[in-house]
């Protein structure tokens, strides 16, 4: 029998074309059981959004490196809630300065883990964070 | 069902809950089938397979433009394999897609093997019947990257594509049983590059070869996916073969052939799981098992007493 397991969005919003970040996470995600589809790069908030929703995930997980987070992330909540999927576990991850993160925060972007995070404190908090059935 | 009814009005959010309530086994997936089945067998269901690399997701990519510039709605669903360690995967082939995404008229979703060999996911049978209630004109289902073996998508797809690339090997190959038995068309993807011609004469003559003869000409098309040649010659193609199934009444057999795989199939599946259920995790297995290990029974006697009680 098919236990639940995790779907994730990993998404490359914006115009950096840098994956490397995205695709580690990706990896390990996979590693620890997790279903990860990825985006791709260069997707706008509409695209990721449609994408979360087909694909019924339980977290949308975002790397950026452009510097334009306050931006992109919040639209990606919003347009999320629009769909009626606000219950979608929100991460953001990349070059994020400290300034931030608290806006984001109040923006619906539940946890941002920003350069040099071991991959299995993001594992863990997915973990911990994410909707139950 | 209040999920069913939004599915079927083209909720997204509501289809995509379906696929994963089917493909988790919650307790609502039997309900939910049961009042689309009725609704199902107007979409046509396209198999579309091939060694990994060979361009399926970029060619499924370029089909599905041509479809809906012909109007017609498509669902894409795409197989990628699970980790057989961690049991996570990575499902990228929306990469090659990601421009249908806004399109109102397309849905992808994509599909975990979760352990299952063959080159499809269990959950792939629901997902097609969930799509084909909801009103897609086409599903299109991209498998794993297949080697010779992994032919499950003929107990799903009404017309299957074989996709393959120059360079792969000779032409022994070419005649060894599994895809290439299975394929409508036959589509030589990359066709640029050096040996392409060489491919579609391997194939002819292995299609040649075939002792069953009948009126379909399993047609071998020569395709630059990536820069949309030759697209428009496998639509038509589909098109073509989805024709010849209907005229010749071989659509009709074919599904009734798939209705009793998936009967017995899951039958199998249940069966299986209530002896999981019933002895293995919740009754007297172990003992059962010791008693073998001193010799006092047999595993045939003991199968068929296992097997006597489930039917009963």
């Amino acid at each position: 029998m098919s236990e639940k397991q995790i779907r994730v969005l990993v998404a490359k919003p914006g115009l950096d074309g840098h994956d490397r970040g995205a695709k580690v996470i990706a990896r390990a995600l996979r590693d620890a059981g997790m279903e990860v589809i990825y985006s791709g790069l260069r997707q706008t908030p509409e695209q990721i959004v449609a994408a979360a929703v087909q694909e019924d995930v339980d977290v949308v997980a975002m790397s950026l490196l452009s510097g334009a987070h306050n931006h992109l992330f919040p639209k990606v909540v919003k347009l999320l809630a629009e769909e009626g999927s606000e219950d979608v576990l929100v991460l953001g991850g990349g070059v994020i300065p400290d300034a931030d993160i608290p806006y984001l925060k109040e923006n619906g972007i539940a946890e941002v883990f920003t350069p040099g995070t071991p991959t299995g404190k993001v594992i863990e908090y997915i973990k911990n964070n994410v909707r139950q059935a | 069902m209040e999920l069913v009814q939004k599915a079927l009005k083209g909720n997204r959010r509501a289809i995509a809950r379906l696929i994963s309530i089917t493909e988790n086994e919650e307790k609502e997936a039997v309900t939910a089938l049961r009042e689309m089945f009725p609704l199902t067998g107007k979409a046509h269901i396209v198999g579309i397979t091939g060694p990994p690399g060979s361009g399926k997701s970029t060619m499924t990519d370029k089909l599905v433009k041509e479809l809906r510039k012909r109007g017609k709605k498509v669902a894409i669903l795409a197989v990628d394999p699970a980790s057989p360690f961690s049991g996570g995967a990575i499902l990228g082939d929306r990469v090659r897609m990601s421009d249908l995404n806004l399109d109102e008229g397309v849905y992808i979703r994509s599909l975990s093997t979760r352990g299952k060999l063959g080159g499809l996911s269990k959950a792939t049978h629901y997902a097609v019947k969930i799509l084909d209630a909801c009103g897609f004109d086409y599903i299109f289902i991209e498998t794993v990257g297949v080697g010779q073996s992994e032919v499950d998508i003929i107990k799903t797809a009404d017309s299957i594509l074989v996709v393959t690339v120059p360079g792969l090997g000779d032409d022994i190959q070419a005649i060894k049983a599994g895809i290439l038995e299975i394929g409508d068309i036959f589509i030589v993807n990359k066709a640029d590059r050096d040996g392409a011609n060489r491919v579609v004469i391997e194939l002819e003559m292995m299609l040649g070869l075939n002792a069953e003869k009948d009126e379909w000409d399993h047609p071998i098309l020569m395709t630059v996916a990536s820069e949309n040649k030759g697209i428009i010659e496998v639509v038509e193609s589909v098109i073509r073969h989805k024709e010849h199934l209907d005229k010749t009444g071989l659509l009709g057999k074919r599904r009734r052939e798939r209705l009793e795989t998936e009967v017995l199939e899951l039958v199998v599946q249940n069966m299986a799981r209530y002896v999981n259920e019933k002895f293995v995790k919740g009754g007297s297995f172990q003992e059962e098992i010791d008693k073998l290990v001193r010799k006092e029974n047999d595993p045939y006697t003991l199968v068929q007493s296992i097997l006597a009680d489930t039917v009963k």
